[in-house]
């Protein structure tokens, strides 16, 4: 195994992108060298179809069509290189500088930036076309003066990505000057992207210059580059339709050669996570229930992991009878939301769940079970209430989706119990939220709301997963009230994750200690209160919620 | 939509607080600040011309006399500051001149050839949305969570093949096999429906790739959002779910990046137009360009850079209407 191959930077692409460009380069070197006389020299031997002389037939002029292709390279490779160049540096120029100036300069160059970047660059070129006389020199400047305005935004946007960083802010907090941190902290950053996003320009200013001379507002003729030869193919098409593939082929493979490097590049930068859906066994939709059995929910031996890899639930068995609170505990990472969402029947897609029993009433929930059923026998109430919430959505929409979609609820009474539920649980002016977007409404009132609809739909088990661990101490409390209030009003069934002990304690009838996809204490609330616990990490959670009394705020499995 | 239009008088406060007024101020000031400066970049082409303007236009065989009629009719003789209120003063009654090499009006030229343009560039971009938001949300879906990895590399090679070849070199292609080879299309001209054909085609399948790209990219991004847990929490059927919970998140990006590439087919029509003698703009601007009509570039110049501004700026309503918290997030 190579170096290169290490560092993850010899791929596919990556290869055929050197491949193909080095023999661009060699032609661009070599061609006019070697095939300035059929390229060039005009003969009798005009507009003749490809042959085993001419490859590709000759031109009008009887020149070679195929060595004028190649020929090209070489002035249509340096032309690009040039405006990328002008492009690149004149757009770092300027985009560093707008984001050194003060605030207001700043401002006003960003959004002047992104207009002149939402015009069409072939404009600007027409622009300094019209005021240059057409040619070589003009061209590339038209094309790479055009092509600053949208480098400049981007460097810029990269600029501002790198200045929130800890060590630039570090830096600035020790009082390097500004221009020394953009020098030294902010411009090495940007190079890897930058280079990147030059593959990009490179390719865009191929395609541009070439259709100035293809429009014949570029290179003049006797010089001529990719642009110039589709042009003059274009005149002798009805006569010489082949003639048309040399330039064409040559700005495709161009064009290939330089995205195929940029990709490899940017692959190389941002690696891609390898998540992998599976599929897991799908059993019948609903399971006998045996005689006796009066659990509504029922877990035996859950499994969760990694394809592959390491086991994440190991052999989870509970039960939760109708009505009863039960509360799941552990830190991050044990296991506990896994677990939830497994009854839930929404693990993430890219785990493999396996279960002796994993049933909801008789719902199997390895199977596919009827998804008006599910809907309405099972409410889930998440973690973040920030996050959980359609942006582009009115909480009304949402909150009735339920109703609407399992209930056969019609739209106005859906809007109407809904308004009455969330009254009940506090909210001020209910029809105004309902038309509201959620971003307008706080986390303790959205996690409300999510509540409220627990008490229109009446499930039969609500899997609430960490729902005020994202929320204040004060907004806590309130929506405790509220999950309470649901389970006398409703007698629904629950399962609550926490990594709170004194929340889990207030609210649940039993409480399940799970540490490392195991579940290892089984308590009632009045064991916890008096400190009644066996296994040292109930012990040690416990010392802990003695120390500090409220709980940093994790995301799990993020 | 807006607040000013209200029968009822608001209360001052309201109105300098209101989001949505500020979003309009905003964007009448950057339509402004847009016409400012392409009315100067329009006016400053012929002044910038190095050496003698007149002399440049006329070409280097005019006599003394043509460069003197050149130099008379575009006001070059008079201070710059005049020739500019000139300009101006034109323009405020949309007059941009004759045409040097047809003597005709120059609005009326560019009127004439507007609508092919138009319709060349909005049927591009409406049949490109139209394939490719339902092709991007599909891909997406199928190879959500690496599904189906076959679909993924098959859907990347398609797409980065056809984004290599520019829309000219596919329109002569295209020319090349169904008008020279089949014989199924016309080549050339306007003349008929199916004239449209093969410049439609020429013109989106570069921005179907682009954007089909995009849409799938975006859709993945949504597809592992938080809301869409909760939806499928919800047990919602599939197309609900796609309709109504994926699709206006990924519409936001999609319109941006269809307002561009709006704005960008009008170059890609000016380059798409001379290949099949379309006679829009483009063609327009590339025959001035060779007669060195300057009145006539000018002009079409100054119209394509209005068209892309107003592009611009309706794409940023629209947005602002699917997606209200583009104008809050304007406070600050």
């Amino acid at each position: 195994m190579t170096k290169l191959a290490r560092r993850g930077l010899w791929t596919p692409s990556m290869a055929g992108g050197l491949l193909l460009g080095l023999g661009l380069l060699v032609a661009a070197i070599l061609a006019p060298v070697l095939l300035a006389e059929p390229a060039e020299q005009l003969t009798d031997a005009a507009g003749q179809p490809p042959s085993a002389e001419h490859w590709l037939g000759t031109d009008n002029l009887g020149r070679d069509n195929l060595a004028r292709a190649l020929v090209a390279t070489r002035l249509t490779l340096l032309m690009t290189a040039g405006a990328t160049a002008i492009a690149v540096v004149g757009g770092i120029v300027v985009g560093v500088g707008v984001w050194l100036s003060g605030p207001r300069v700043r401002k006003v160059g960003l959004r002047l930036l992104e207009t002149a970047v939402a015009y069409p660059s072939l404009i600007f070129a027409l622009v300094i076309a019209a005021i240059l006389r057409p040619g070589v020199v003009s061209s590339v400047v038209a094309i790479g003066v055009a092509g600053i305005p949208s480098f400049a935004r981007l460097t810029a946007n990269l600029a501002a990505k790198i200045s929130t960083t800890d060590y630039v802010t570090t830096a600035r907090l020790l009082g390097v000057s500004p221009r020394a941190v953009a020098l030294r902290h902010v411009l090495p950053n940007m190079a890897e992207p930058l280079l990147i996003l030059a593959t990009t320009v490179f390719s865009l200013s191929l395609v541009e210059l070439s259709a100035l001379s293809f429009i014949g507002l570029g290179v003049q003729s006797p010089d001529y580059d990719f642009g110039l030869l589709l042009n003059e193919s274009l005149t002798q098409i009805y006569t010489q339709p082949t003639s048309v593939l040399g330039p064409s082929v040559m700005i495709v493979l161009t064009g290939v050669a330089v995205m195929l490097l940029g990709d490899a590049l940017a692959a190389r930068a941002n690696p891609r996570q390898g998540r992998r859906a599976v599929r897991n066994p799908a059993g019948p939709p609903v399971v006998e229930i045996p005689d006796g059995d009066t659990a509504l929910v029922r877990v035996e031996d859950l499994r969760v992991r990694v394809p592959g890899g390491a086991e994440l639930v190991k052999g989870v068995s509970l039960t939760i009878e109708p009505g009863e609170v039960v509360g799941l505990v552990g830190e991050s990472g044990s296991g506990k939301s896994l677990t939830a969402m497994s009854v839930a029947g929404l693990p993430p897609a890219e785990l493999e769940v396996r279960a002796d029993v994993l049933r909801v009433d008789d719902l199997n929930m390895l199977g596919h079970p009827d998804r008006g059923r599910l809907g309405r026998e099972i409410s889930i109430i998440y973690q973040d209430p920030g996050t959980t919430f359609n942006p582009s959505l009115r909480m009304g929409v949402q909150l009735t989706e339920v109703l609407r979609t399992h209930l056969g609820v019609g739209r106005g009474r859906a809007n109407k119990l809904i308004a009455d539920a969330l009254a009940q649980v506090n909210i001020s002016e209910p029809e105004r939220r309902l038309r509201q977007h959620p971003h307008k409404l706080s986390g303790g009132m959205r996690q409300r709301g999510m509540i409220a609809t627990t008490l229109v739909t009446t499930p039969k088990l609500i899997v609430a997963d960490e729902p005020t661990t994202a929320l204040d101490v004060t907004v806590q409390h309130e929506v405790l009230r509220q999950f309470r209030r649901i389970h006398r009003e409703q007698g629904a069934a629950m399962l609550f994750i926490s990594h709170d002990l004194g929340v889990v304690q207030e609210l649940c009838d039993r409480i399940l200690v799970m540490r490392h996809g195991e579940i290892v204490e089984q308590l009632t609330p009045g064991q916890l209160r008096e400190g009644d616990v066996h296994h040292p990490y109930t012990q040690a959670l416990m010392d802990a919620v003695l120390v500090v009394d409220t709980s940093p705020v994790r995301q799990e499995f993020s | 939509m807006s607040i000013s239009q209200s029968p009822h008088p608001v209360p001052r406060t309201a109105l300098r607080d209101s989001p949505w007024l500020r979003f309009g101020l905003q964007r009448l000031t950057g339509l402004l600040v847009s016409f400012v400066l392409l009315v100067t970049v329009t006016f400053v082409i012929i002044p910038l011309i190095p050496g003698d303007p007149a002399a440049a236009i006329a070409g280097p065989e005019a006599s003394g006399a043509e460069i003197a009629r050149i130099r008379g009719e575009l006001g070059l003789d008079q201070p710059l500051h005049v020739q500019f209120f000139d300009y101006v003063g034109g323009l405020l009654t949309l007059d941009l001149g004759t045409s040097f090499a047809s003597g005709q009006d120059v609005s009326a030229m560019i009127l004439a050839r507007l609508p092919f343009t138009g319709q060349l560039a909005l049927f591009a971009i409406l049949l490109t949305l139209i394939v490719s938001v339902p092709v991007g949300m599909l891909v997406a879906v199928l190879t959500h969570g690496g599904r189906r990895p076959w679909l993924d590399h098959v859907f990347n090679a398609v797409t980065s093949l056809v984004y290599s070849v520019p829309q000219y070199v596919m329109a002569t292609l295209l020319v090349s096999v169904f008008a020279v080879g089949f014989r199924i299309f016309p080549a050339a001209g306007a003349e008929t429906l199916l004239s449209l054909v093969l410049p439609t085609l020429a013109l989106m399948l570069l921005p179907i790739c682009v954007v089909s790209r995009v849409v799938r990219r975006e859709t993945t991004v949504v597809l592992d959002q938080d809301y869409i847990r909760t939806a499928r929490g919800w047990r919602i059927g599939r197309v609900r779910m796609f309709g109504r919970y994926v699709l206006p998140n990924v519409i936001t990006t999609t319109l941006t990046l269809s307002g561009l590439i709006l704005a960008s087919q009008l170059g890609g029509a000016v380059v798409i137009e001379t290949v099949f003698a379309w006679p829009g703009l483009g063609q327009g601007i590339v025959d001035a360009f060779l007669a060195r009509d300057y009145p006539v570039i000018r002009g079409t110049i100054l119209v394509l850079g209005l068209l892309a501004t107003l592009i611009i700026i309706v794409v940023d309503v629209i947005l602002a209407i699917v997606d209200p918290r583009t104008v809050e997030a304007d406070h600050d």
